[in-house]
C-alpha cells in the first residue's frame, strides 16, 4: 500500500469512526440482573482502563455472558447500568466489536467467509445500503491478517472450528472498533488458531484498543491478560492481574477447595460443580 | 387473455414471493411458523370481508397480515411463559385462530362468497372468471392484481433489505449489537409472510401456499452455498412447479394446486438425490471412493513396510483382511499405478506408491505422535 493510500484510508476510517469521549471504554456500575427470580449478577462494579487487556473469568454460572449482553444493552439490568465511553450502548455501538460464541450461529448458513467479515461493516453503512468493492477489500484485508485469506471464497461449514473463529475475529477486525468484546474466543480452537488470536489481541492493545474477553482457562489467565474480573454472580475481585489473580481470589470465584499441586506457581483449584460432580482445573499464576 | 395463462400467470405470482420469503424461514429454521401463520390469517380474512362488503385486494391483504402478527406475537408470547415448549405454542395459538376463521365461514356461510374447500385448497382455476370491478370496468382477472401487489410488495422488502435479512438470521446477537433491530426485521418478515399467503389463499388454499412456502427453498438449500443464488434457485424451483404443476393436471385432469404441490415434491426429492454438493447420492459415492482411498492407503502403507514387496498372503495377514477385500484394494492399487503384480504371488510397491504410503503414514503423524 503506498502512503497516500494509507492516509486515505487512515482518514476514511477517521470519518468512519469518531474518536470516542474522553470516559472509561467500560464503566458498569452496580449492576444487578437476573432472569425471573434467579439472580445471576448482583451489584457488579468495576471501571476498565483503556488499551487493556481483560480478561472476565468465573465459573459456569458465573454470570460472564450475562455482563455481556447487558454490556451490550441486549438485556435490561434490574439495578445499575453499563456505560460504554461514558454512555449507554446505543449511543456508543460504533466504537464497539463484538465477538459472539462460535456456537452461537448456524455454520451450515449459506455463505462464505469472505461474505462473513463483510458483515462487520453492516454497521458502518446503516440500514439499506449494500456493502460494496471498499467493504470487500476491508473484509480481505482483515481475514489476510488472520492468516485465512485464501479462503475467503470457502462456504464456512467447511471450515475448522479454528478457522471459523478466524472468520469471527476477522469480522470483529472488520467493525474497527476502540472496544472489542469477545465471548469465548479460545474456546475449543487448536493450538495454532490460540496462538493466531492471541497475536491479534496483543496487535490490538498495541493500537490502543481495549478488549475484554470472557474466558475459561484458568491456566492461561496469567499469561494472556493484563487485568481479570473475577465474577461468581458477585465481583470477587477486580484489577491487574498479578495482584488480583491469586489462589485465595480464585478459590472464592470457584467456590471449591484449593488444592495445591504444585510450588512452581502451579496450583490446582478442586470445584464441586451444582451437580455434585468434581472437577480440577489447573491454573499458572505468579504465586499469591 | 387465455384461461390457461391467467392459471399460469397467477401460479407464478404466488411462487415467487413464497420463495423469497420461504427462504428466509427454511434458514431461520421457522419452516412451522410459515405454516401456523398460513392458516391463522384466515379470521382476519373473514372479519376484513364484513368490514369492506367484498373481498377487495388491498382489506384481505391488511385484515390479514394484522392475524398474522398477532400469531407471531401469541406464539412468543406464550412460549414465554415458559409453560409449553415453542412447537406447541405454535400448535396451539394457529389451531386456535384458524378455528376462529373456520367459525366464522360456517356461522356466516350464506353472506360470504368462501366455503371450506376453498378455503383447504383454493380455487385457482376459477381465477380467470373472477374479474376485478372498479365501477363497470374490468381491470382484467382479480388474483393477478392481488398477487402482483403482494409479488412488488415483496420484491422491495427483500431487495431493500436483504442486507439486514442475511445478517438478523444468520447472528440475530451481532446484528442487535450494530443497531440492527432483529426484532423489527422479525416481524417485517412475518407481516410480508402474512400477506403472502392471503394473497395466495384464494388460489392455492391454506394447505398447498405451505407447499410453496417451505419446499421450493428447501429445494434450493440443497443446491448452491450463496443466499443470492438460494434465492433464484428457489424462485426458479417455485415456477418450474406451477408451470409443470399445470401441465400435469392439464394432461391428468386433477386439481390444479394439487399437482403443483407434487412437483414441488418431486423437485425436492430431485435435488435430495442429486445436488452435486449435498445430494444423498454424491454423498454415497464419496463415502465409497473415501473408503477405497483409505483402504488403497492402509494397504500401501503396510506393503511398505515390508519393504516394498510382499505375497498377497502376508499382507492379508498384516492387515486382517479377508481375500475379498484384500483383492479390492490390490485392484485399485495396481489400477492407479501405486503397485505393480510381475507374478501372481507377488505385489510390488511403485515408486508412486511409495509416495503415497509416505504421505498416508505422514497424515497419521501429528495424531499418533502428539500425545505420548
Amino acid at each position: 500500500m503506498t502512503t497516500t493510500e494509507a492516509t486515505l484510508t487512515e482518514r476514511r476510517s477517521f470519518r468512519d469512526t469518531p474518536a470516542p469521549p474522553d470516559a472509561a471504554p467500560l464503566d458498569v456500575r452496580g449492576v444487578t440482573a437476573a432472569y425471573r427470580d434467579q439472580p445471576v449478577l448482583w451489584d457488579v462494579s468495576f471501571t476498565v482502563p483503556p488499551g487493556q487487556l481483560v480478561g472476565i473469568v468465573g465459573p459456569n454460572g458465573a454470570g460472564k455472558t450475562t455482563l455481556l449482553k447487558i454490556v451490550m444493552g441486549l438485556m435490561r439490568p434490574a439495578a445499575g447500568q453499563a456505560l460504554i465511553y461514558g454512555q449507554p450502548f446505543a449511543q456508543a455501538r460504533r466504537w464497539v466489536g463484538y465477538v459472539p460464541q462460535r456456537g452461537s450461529v448456524d455454520w451450515d448458513f449459506p455463505t462464505d467467509a469472505l461474505d462473513v467479515v463483510q458483515m462487520g461493516r453492516y454497521g458502518r453503512l446503516g440500514w439499506f445500503r449494500r456493502p460494496g468493492a471498499e467493504e470487500r477489500r476491508r473484509a480481505l484485508a482483515c481475514l489476510e491478517q488472520l492468516g485465512i485469506a485464501h479462503l475467503a471464497g470457502r462456504q464456512i461449514s467447511q471450515l475448522s472450528g479454528g478457522q471459523q473463529q478466524r472468520v469471527f475475529l476477522a469480522r470483529a477486525l472488520a467493525q474497527d472498533a476502540r472496544l472489542y468484546l469477545m465471548d469465548e474466543p479460545f474456546a475449543g480452537v487448536d493450538f495454532k488458531t490460540e496462538q493466531a488470536i492471541l497475536a491479534l489481541l496483543r496487535e490490538l492493545r498495541a493500537a490502543g484498543r481495549t478488549v475484554i474477553v470472557v474466558h475459561h482457562d484458568l491456566e492461561t489467565v496469567g499469561d494472556y491478560f493484563d487485568r481479570v474480573v473475577l465474577l461468581n454472580g458477585r465481583l470477587v475481585a477486580e484489577g491487574p492481574v498479578g495482584e488480583v489473580f491469586t489462589r485465595e481470589n480464585v478459590a472464592a470465584a470457584y467456590g471449591g477447595s484449593v488444592a495445591f499441586l504444585s510450588d512452581e506457581g502451579m496450583w490446582g483449584v478442586v470445584v464441586a460443580d451444582m451437580d455434585g460432580a468434581a472437577r480440577s482445573e489447573r491454573a499458572a499464576a505468579n504465586g499469591g | 387473455m387465455s384461461a390457461d395463462l391467467v392459471i399460469i400467470l397467477t401460479a407464478i405470482l404466488v411462487a415467487v414471493p413464497c420463495a423469497l420469503l420461504g427462504s428466509f424461514l427454511v434458514l431461520r429454521q421457522m419452516a412451522m411458523m410459515g405454516d401456523a401463520i398460513s392458516h391463522a390469517v384466515l379470521p382476519g380474512i373473514v372479519i376484513a370481508f364484513f368490514l369492506s362488503e367484498s373481498l377487495g385486494p388491498l382489506a384481505s391483504l391488511l385484515g390479514a397480515t394484522v392475524f398474522g402478527l398477532l400469531t407471531t406475537v401469541l406464539v412468543q408470547a406464550l412460549s414465554d411463559t415458559r409453560r409449553v415448549k415453542e412447537d406447541s405454542a405454535i400448535g396451539i395459538v394457529f389451531t386456535a385462530l384458524f378455528a376462529l376463521g373456520v367459525f366464522l365461514v360456517s356461522k356466516f356461510a350464506r353472506d360470504v362468497h368462501l366455503d371450506l374447500q376453498h378455503v383447504l385448497y383454493g380455487e385457482i382455476a376459477y381465477a380467470p372468471l373472477n374479474p376485478l370491478l372498479v365501477g363497470d370496468f374490468d381491470l382484467g382477472p382479480r388474483s393477478l392484481w392481488t398477487l402482483g401487489i403482494v409479488t412488488a410488495l415483496v420484491l422491495v422488502l427483500v431487495g431493500l433489505l436483504y442486507k439486514e435479512l442475511k445478517l438478523t438470521t444468520f447472528d440475530p446477537g451481532l446484528a442487535a449489537a450494530l443497531g440492527f433491530a432483529p426484532a423489527t426485521v422479525h416481524y417485517l418478515l412475518m407481516g410480508a409472510v402474512s400477506f403472502t399467503t392471503v394473497g395466495a389463499f384464494d388460489s392455492v388454499g391454506a394447505i398447498l401456499v405451505v407447499a410453496f412456502l417451505i419446499v421450493p427453498p428447501a429445494t434450493a438449500y440443497l443446491l448452491t452455498e450463496r443466499l443470492s443464488r438460494m434465492l433464484l434457485l428457489a424462485v426458479a424451483a417455485g415456477v418450474g412447479s406451477a408451470v409443470g404443476g399445470y401441465a400435469l393436471a392439464y394432461s391428468l385432469n386433477v386439481t390444479i394446486a394439487g399437482a403443483m404441490a407434487v412437483v414441488a415434491g418431486l423437485l425436492f426429492l430431485l435435488a435430495l438425490l442429486c445436488s452435486p454438493s449435498h445430494g444423498l447420492l454424491a454423498h454415497l459415492a464419496r463415502q465409497r471412493r473415501n473408503g477405497h482411498d483409505f483402504a488403497r492407503d492402509l494397504l500401501l502403507a503396510r506393503l511398505a513396510g515390508l519393504g516394498g514387496h510382499a505375497t498377497p498372503q502376508a499382507l492379508a495377514a498384516g492387515l486382517g483382511w479377508e481375500g475379498a477385500r484384500l483383492d479390492r484394494a490390490l485392484q485399485h492399487a495396481r489400477h492407479g499405478g501405486w503397485i505393480d503384480r510381475p507374478r501372481e504371488g507377488e505385489v510390488l510397491l511403485t515408486e508412486k506408491g511409495r509416495e503415497a504410503a509416505h504421505r498416508a503414514t505422514g497424515r497419521l503423524r501429528p495424531a499418533a505422535v502428539g500425545r505420548v
